[in-house]
């Protein structure tokens, strides 16, 4: 690719986000400093148009797992062939801004093939449970699950689905023979009941 | 007793464990980068107060925010004063929320569910 062509990329980049209605775009290692600083972006935005605090806290809330559940389940792989293995994961936070009628969070990491079932059982259990079983499964899963677990016992999918009142929405994209790409969409009304 | 004072940061509690004055508080927000070294002085002190407890205690937590990592970890500290209550020891946890909060309202209501300990909620 030439430099000029090379250029153009970031242009396009930049139409691509304002037609997705993008606000932030990272690709990267999640470390506890881009937590801090994307959620008191978040907040601060909120805060700017003083949006009601119980939406910003469902919005804080579910920033935080989000990005936990990249930072302790992004599997290290190689790209295409190159050199080292990369365990970043992408975070997007969709438009924020009162004329939404909704915010958006997506995550997408790569999740070694043999870990998916088990991963698709707790989605698709979560996706089947009402508000009443959401809460017996999270009072369960705390009882049971140790703090150095791994997973955090799956508590934050469980959190996720509580706190928007919706149901996962997610998708696994084929990526090589070890791995697939699993993409959380999470959505958070801006109408409050 | 040794007094444990933690001052709160915006991504620590406050946590103040002193058995002389017989406070034991954790307040503000609560999403330490490393959960278990963070809470695992406080259960240390809990556990070493079990020993010889006021004959009443009272658990302050007055939380704005914390995650669900942090819930083991609140789960974890809950436990250990149910211990020192099934010793025949009075113990009170106060549980506050702000007024809006609903979610931290619930989340006080179902660690009472899980805890067999007296729970009083306040909103504030």
């Amino acid at each position: 690719m030439g430099n000029l062509e090379y250029l153009k990329t970031i242009y396009s980049l930049h139409e691509d986000m304002l037609a997705k209605k993008f606000t932030l775009v990272y690709d990267g290692e999640i470390t506890h400093q881009i937590t801090k600083a994307f959620t008191s972006l978040a907040e601060s935005k909120m805060n700017s148009y003083s949006e009601d605090s119980s939406v910003k806290r469902k919005v804080f809330h579910v920033m935080v797992e989000c990005l936990q559940n990249l930072s302790k389940h992004a599997e290290a792989y190689e790209y295409k062939g190159n050199k080292g293995r990369y365990s970043n994961g992408i975070f997007i936070v969709g438009k924020i801004g009162k004329e939404q009628n909704e915010y958006q969070v997506i995550t997408g990491n790569a999740v070694d093939k043999s870990r998916v079932p088990e991963l698709k059982a707790l989605l698709e259990k979560i996706n089947q449970l009402d508000k009443e079983g959401l809460k017996e499964l999270f009072k369960k899963q705390m009882r049971e699950g140790s703090v150095s677990d791994k997973g955090g016992a799956g508590l934050g999918l469980i959190d996720i689905a509580r706190k928007t009142g919706e149901k996962l929405d997610y998708h696994f994209v084929d990526m090589d023979e070890d791995n697939r790409f699993f993409i959380l969409r999470t959505k958070i009304s801006r109408n409050i009941d | 007793m040794e007094v444990i004072k933690i001052k709160g940061t915006d991504d620590t509690p406050n946590v103040i464990l002193d058995a002389e004055n017989n406070i034991i508080e954790f307040s503000g927000r609560s999403l330490p980068e490393d959960i278990i070294t963070f809470y695992t002085p406080a259960i240390q002190w809990i556990e070493e107060y079990a020993k010889n407890p006021n004959p009443k205690t009272n658990v302050i937590f007055r939380l704005e925010y914390f995650n669900t990592a942090s819930s083991k970890a609140l789960l974890d500290i809950l436990l250990k004063f149910e211990d020192i209550f099934n010793e025949g020891n009075e113990v009170l946890v106060q549980w506050y929320y702000q007024e809006d909060d609903e979610d931290m309202l619930e989340a006080g209501e179902e660690y009472s569910e899980i805890v067999d300990i007296p729970f009083e909620m306040h909103s504030y």
